[in-house]
């Protein structure tokens, strides 16, 4: 995997709010092709990691590395221009808008002209499409996202993020209200991807099993530091388990 | 899972089952209820006002309801965004008076009066919403406070500059035959005429409507309005938005401002208090949620127009007017619960 050109680098991310300090420092690296997942305890901090690669939130300190440059990502318009997309954990889906202005929010099909009017029959198409290759069951993209069920919510945040990636997808628990059929879909496009090669992926994901299956790197995450990082072929459930419970141990006996 | 695929067939057949029910389609738009109400009111006066039948008291409704229509087409803007202002209705007089004494006391000319109301009504609309987004405070607070200080700055400048509660009249001012031309002329349409203001209404109307059907930013009015983090999410500059929505707000008002200014020549500083509360309930009757993220402009022009007609009606029917207060505030709550279920029945199934 080592042999992978890097994508990305987090060195020494430490992010504060205020009193709580939610990420000590944390280096992480993405390459292309691969999948890294990340572990972690409720509040060790992944999601916000993830939401400062996506330029959501600025880090307090700390340096990002894309594509061997070194970057200040200055907003989430920056970070999708430079092919960063994510699945956030709450999903960032506009309820009282249809599911192909969802599918498009902020990347719009536009019309040439000076008015650069919505193209609303090229999005509904490209919708479709888009939506039918993730095999999610959905009655009509013209339902507001607000009528759909939460597994179906997710599909469509997956199918926003994986349209637009290029070089950089991040998901936050992607399948957490999925059914397992979903789920199933879900896994087959992300290792698709993968297979394109340039891609890098990153996944937050609670299930061991499945992670170890999906990723090809895993890290574990706890209390705003990274613990434990190792490829995924060398570890194994129970290893991890392991660690996680040794660790609640001298938390109890502390 | 490719089994999972839907086939273009039956895409199709679902497509077409979704399509089938037009009606539904028609009830689902938020302004649906508002153009019932429309009707509605239009037949009770029809039957109750025996001088509402003839053209020239149709025109006098027509103007009304533009008057109220130009700003309450902005505010279903700024409602979907998410935001509300208190301070629109003492706003457009703020607008009015400015033009007034600047163009009496400083510059000369009545269009440099209307280029600094320009200027000062889109700041008072940048200011509120940069004050939005920089406290993080509710709208409604925000544009309470700047309606309560427009109030006292409108009534207190305006003694200072001119000794009296109203300006003097502008009518002898240089500039001020071409600027009533613009903004208050009457057109003649067959043998009757009417107010230039009732063709702004529908400009304003179409223009909003189709800003937010058809444009980036329309879209973006209704992300930032329904989920402000979601919008922010995928990088939609939200707080432009609100700045953005604010100050067309302002710029409604100012062209209200600048259509009574030249209308009547004369400024009452006092006015304008309680219209916000109008354009409001103009925007909720049309369809806007108060919650943000849904509404339309349309609905909104047609909500104006049905407020445009209980005001003349009243009179019409030779009521008291104290009866039009109580007849908003009855088609206020009868339109919000028609609109609430009408909502509701279109998207079940
Ligand atoms: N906007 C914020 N303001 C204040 N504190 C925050 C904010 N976002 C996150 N935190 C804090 O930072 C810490 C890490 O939160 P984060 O969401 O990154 O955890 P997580 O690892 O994604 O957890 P989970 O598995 O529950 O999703 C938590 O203590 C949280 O309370
Ligand atoms: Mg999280």
């Amino acid at each position: 995997m080592s042999g992978h050109p890097e994508a990305l680098r987090a060195e020494n991310i430490v992010k504060r709010f205020g009193q709580v300090t939610a990420l000590e420092g944390v280096s992480i690296s993405m390459r292309q092709g691969e999948i890294l997942g990340i572990l972690g305890d409720n509040g060790a901090g992944k999601s916000t990691l993830m939401k400062i690669i996506t330029g959501f939130q600025p880090p307090t300190s700390g340096r990002l590395i894309i594509g061997g440059q070194e970057v200040a990502l200055r907003s989430v318009d920056h970070a999708r221009e430079l092919g960063i997309e994510c699945v956030y954990q709450d999903l960032a889906l506009v309820g009282g808008l249809s599911i192909y202005h969802n599918l498009f929010l902020n990347r719009e099909i536009t019309y040439k002209g000076p008015f650069r009017l919505l193209n609303n029959e090229a999005m509904r198409q490209a919708a479709i499409e888009r939506l039918g290759e993730i095999g999610v069951n959905i009655p009509s993209v013209d339902l507001e996202v607000e009528r759909l069920s939460g597994g179906q919510r997710q599909a469509i945040a997956v199918a926003r993020a994986v349209g637009g990636a290029s070089r950089i997808l991040l998901l936050d628990e992607p399948l957490a209200a999925m059914g397992a059929r979903e789920a199933g879909a879900i896994i087959d496009l992300i290792l698709r991807l993968k297979q394109r090669g340039d891609l890098a992926i990153a996944m937050i994901m609670h299930n061991y099993a499945q992670t170890l299956d999906i990723a090809d790197r895993i890290i574990l995450m706890q209390r705003g530091r990274i613990t434990y990082e190792k490829e995924s072929a060398a570890t194994s459930v129970q290893e991890l388990m392991d660690i996680v419970r040794r660790e609640y141990r001298a938390m109890r006996a502390a | 899972m490719s089994t999972t695929i839907p086939t273009a067939e039956s895409r199709l057949e679902r497509r077409q089952l979704a399509q089938q029910a037009l009606w539904k389609r028609v009830l689902k738009r938020p302004e649906a209820g508002a153009l019932g109400g429309v009707i509605l009111v239009f037949i009770f006066f029809f039957i109750m006002a025996p001088p509402f039948r003839s053209a020239s008291a149709f025109t006098t409704v027509l103007y009304q309801s533009a008057t109220l229509g130009i700003p309450a087409v902005a505010v279903a803007l700024l409602m979907i965004g998410g935001e509300f202002d208190l301070s629109a209705g003492v706003a457009a007089t703020t607008s009015s008076l400015a033009a007034s004494m600047f163009a009496t006391r400083v510059a000369g000319n009545m269009w440099a009066g209307v280029v600094f109301a320009l200027l000062l009504s889109l700041s008072i609309g940048w200011l509120n919403g940069y004050l939005l987004v920089r406290t993080k405070l509710y709208s409604f607070l925000i544009t309470l406070s700047t309606f309560l200080m427009l109030q006292g700055l409108n009534i207190a400048i305006t003694k200072l500059v001119t000794g009296n509660v109203a300006t003097e009249d502008i009518s002898g001012m240089p500039g001020y035959d071409s600027a009533k031309a613009v903004f208050a002329s009457g057109l003649n349409f067959g043998r009757g005429t009417f107010s230039i203001a009732i063709l702004y209404w529908i400009i304003f109307a179409a223009l909003g409507t189709w800003v937010l059907l058809r444009t980036k930013v329309g879209n973006w009015i209704f992300a930032a309005g329904g989920q402000g983090d979601s919008a922010r999410a995928v990088g939609i500059p939200v707080n432009k938005v609100k700045i953005g929505v604010f100050m067309l707000v302002g710029f409604s008002v100012w062209f209200l401002g600048m259509h009574m200014l030249f209308q009547y020549n004369t400024v009452q500083s006092g006015a304008g208090v309680g219209n916000e509360l109008l354009y409001i309930a103009s925007a909720v009757v049309g369809g806007c949620l108060l919650t943000g993220g849904y509404g339309s402009a349309a609905g909104s022009a047609l909500g104006a127009f049905m407020f445009g007609m209980t005001t003349e009606g009243v009179i019409y029917a030779d009521w008291d007017p104290d009866w039009f207060m109580f007849f908003v505030g009855a088609m206020l709550l009868l339109g919000t619960i028609v609109n609430t279920w009408v909502r509701a029945r279109a998207t079940s199934g």
